[in-house]
């Protein structure tokens, strides 16, 4: 049973993070319809930037939660920095290219962004340091849950309640719905779209630097490749979810950071990957609308 | 006016990227040393490089604007001035025969170890025509070419080691098992929509790579397969220098072989059903093209080409292992075809050339190849999507007998 228990919280754990990420590729493919595959490069970049922040302060002689809060502002602002920069260079010029021009754009970009960070820091994994506090009322639980996993789990659920909050209610929320929902009718009322679209990316990817930043302290260290396979699980998350939804891409990256967690457990864990990989093919094959996405019909 | 509004927003951009990669290009911590190193000179360059591209950025976007234009409106017939060079028969005659000397000739003019690389370029090249099919002619983003790629070199490895099977036995059973692939990939993502499919292609190529890497019984998992045989020639036994210069030749004759195909097929009915499977599949269904059966065609011939020159592929180095099939070789072998130019096969070959040997020659690039490829990608895409060589449609003039009429009627 204890067992089982792990499993479970180590599959939330996972999924929530899946779920942060998820949250920017949703959000962009809700307004853009464009699959952004650097997405999961501004996550890694968000972690390396904590590193580095939270490195040097430290070797100034700084310790404890300050260094945490720090880093992490510090990770999400320039992760929010990057995913502005990237969408006004590899995407704002392509808006009236076929479908495919963005998508092989963001590849590139991809590929880009994963060669700056390795050219310019290092191949190797780094080490990264315990940045969250250890939490003494969790101490009787630490076999099954330990504080780094509850803060996991309490953050995301604490930034997606934000996230509904701002979709829901601000003005520039409203916003992001009525150009995910009709563009050329937003921009018609009156909706600023380019500044929209930018806004989107800058959610995003402020999103993915949290998850870059629990995580990487969670696993304890990182290279310049993390992007890349978190980037596709997450992706894979945000459509078996419904992708355009948020309710769905948080469920999505739960139900996937399950799969994998209870395959790895009980089954092998030569084949953490694949698993995820088949759950995403049979999703698409089986409901393409995803779990709480509604199906379109293709208007001509 | 402009020019110093033009110049203010030129350094507001470069503040923008010095700040922007300051933490990642400038500060370099060594945590086991425990010392920070500050790269300033980084910074200087970031700034004065960005400073000065964001003119040739701006230049670029407006003549792209510019350009635009006119070809909407008007004259479409005026060819740029190589293209027109080549339509002449005097000029690409001798030129085509000047090539095929110096193909011929290549393996004697130089060393094998050149020899050996322009086989590698030969061998995208053959790559680069494969995914052609998929991602130029039928507008079908996939990912996960190189997992075709690789069931070619492993079935060579393996039913020659289990069996003993000699290379050109295998050459056409690894065509086929890649068409097998293709189509087992293509059934269940038939019915994706082109972003989709790229996901699911790409992990299908991932799912491939990680079975051959843990399924030790089979695959021999990471530590791969060694002592894979030379291609043969009625028995004969070659050195080392002389069995490169033969796989060189047959490189270039399976590549003229290719490219015959590939030229041929575009030109066929199920080639001309891609090009309107690829414009607007909706219309072309309408047209009473089968969807199912055109797509499932071009994944499988796609998926052939792969298969064979994974046994070609494996025969060459005599050793395989699933690091030889990473999403990054999937990548590359795209970016071919994107630069060149998709759907056309002169811009793939140029493609395939230009990537696989510049960083050959240019060794002090090679640490940069793939930073340097994901940026072209960017550019490309950006700035001329129809990549170097663009393709030109085949177009049906009505009441033309010939050029002289041409001038009456305009």
């Amino acid at each position: 049973m204890d067992y089982f228990l792990e499993l479970m919280i180590g599959g939330l754990t996972r999924g929530s993070i899946y779920a942060l990420i998820a949250l920017g590729y949703t959000m962009v493919y809700g307004i853009i319809e464009l699959i952004n595959f650097a997405h999961g490069e501004i996550y890694m970049i968000g972690a390396f930037t904590a590193l580095i922040v939270a490195s040097v302060l430290t070797m100034n002689g700084m310790t404890g939660v300050s260094v945490l809060i720090l880093a992490s502002v510090v990770a999400v602002l320039y992760a929010a920095a990057y995913g502005f920069t990237v969408e006004k260079i590899a995407y704002k010029p392509l808006r009236q290219a076929p479908r495919l021009s963005p998508l092989i754009s963001a590849i590139g970009m991809s590929i880009f962004l994963q060669n700056y960070v390795m050219i310019a820091q290092t191949s190797d994994f780094l080490p990264f340091p315990d940045l969250l506090p250890a939490l003494p009322f969790m101490e009787p639980y630490s076999h099954i849950m330990g504080s780094t996993e509850l803060i996991i789990v309490l953050t995301t659920a604490l930034a997606t309640a934000a996230l509904t909050f701002f979709i829901k209610f601000t003005k520039l929320g409203k916003a992001m719905r009525a150009t995910a929902q009709d563009r050329h009718m937003a921009m018609l009322v009156g909706v600023n779209v380019n500044r929209v679209i930018s806004n989107t990316f800058i959610v995003g990817s402020a999103l993915a630097a949290i998850g870059g930043v629990l995580i990487a302290s969670h696993v304890g260290r990182i290279n310049f490749s993390i992007g890349f396979i978190t980037g596709i699980k997450a992706f894979t998350a945000a459509v078996l979810g419904g992708i355009g939804s948020i309710p769905g891409a948080v469920l999505g990256g739960l139900v996937l950071g399950w799969t994998e967690s209870f395959a790895t457990g009980y089954v092998s864990s030569d084949y953490e990957d694949v698993f995820a990989f088949c759950l995403l093919v049979l999703i698409l094959i089986f409901r393409p609308a995803g779990l709480l996405g509604r199906s379109t019909v293709q208007k001509v | 006016m402009k020019a110093s509004e033009e110049f203010k927003k030129s350094i507001f951009i470069s503040l923008w990227f010095m700040l922007l990669t300051f933490p990642i290009l400038v500060i370099r911590v060594n945590t086991i040393e425990k010392v920070v190193e500050w790269r300033w000179r980084n910074m200087a360059f970031i700034g004065i490089g960005s400073f000065l591209l964001s003119f040739v950025w701006r230049r670029l976007l407006s003549r792209k604007e510019r350009g635009r234009q006119p070809a909407e409106t008007g004259n479409v017939e005026t060819l740029p001035l190589g293209r027109r060079l080549l339509a002449e028969p005097r000029i690409y005659r001798p030129a085509l025969t000047a090539l095929a000397l110096f193909t011929i000739a290549f393996p004697l003019l130089f060393s094998s170890y050149q020899t050996n690389i322009m086989t590698t370029a030969l061998i995208y090249v053959m790559l680069g025509l494969g995914l052609n099919i998929v991602v130029g002619l039928a507008g079908l983003l996939d990912l996960g070419y190189v997992a075709f790629y690789a069931v070619g070199a492993y079935s060579y490895a393996l039913l020659n080691h289990h069996f003993g099977l000699g290379f050109w036995t295998i050459l056409p059973v690894g065509g086929l098992l890649g068409a097998l692939f293709g189509i087992l990939l293509g059934f269940p993502v038939l019915r994706l929509r082109g972003d989709y499919l790229a996901i699911v292609t790409l992990g299908f190529g991932e799912i491939i790579r990680l079975i051959l890497e843990n399924w030790n019984t089979f695959s021999f998992g990471p530590s791969g397969i060694a002592n894979i045989p030379r291609p043969g020639l009625f028995g004969i036994s070659m050195t080392l220098g002389e069995a490169t210069i033969y796989i060189y030749y047959l490189m270039v004759a399976l590549c003229l072989f290719t490219i015959f195909v590939v030229n041929r097929l575009q030109d066929s009915r199920i080639g001309r059903a891609w090009i309107a499977l690829r414009e607007d599949e909706v219309a072309c269904q309408a047209m009473g093209i089968d969807k199912t059966r055109t797509k499932l065609t071009a994944f499988a011939l796609g998926a052939t080409w792969a298969g064979m020159v994974g046994v070609i592929f494996a025969a060459k180095t005599t050793f395989i292992n699933p690091a030889s099939f990473t999403f990054m070789e999937s990548a590359m072998i795209l970016s071919i075809v994107v630069l060149g130019g998709m759907g056309s096969i002169a811009g793939v070959i140029l493609g395939a050339l230009i990537l696989i040997l510049t960083p050959e020659y240019l060794r002090a690039f090679s640490a940069y190849r793939m930073l340097l490829f994901g940026t072209a990608m960017v550019l490309m895409m950006v700035f001329r999507p129809q990549g170097i060589v663009t393709n030109i449609r085949r177009v049906y003039r009505f009441g033309t007998r010939g050029k002289e009429s041409r001038p009456a009627q305009a």
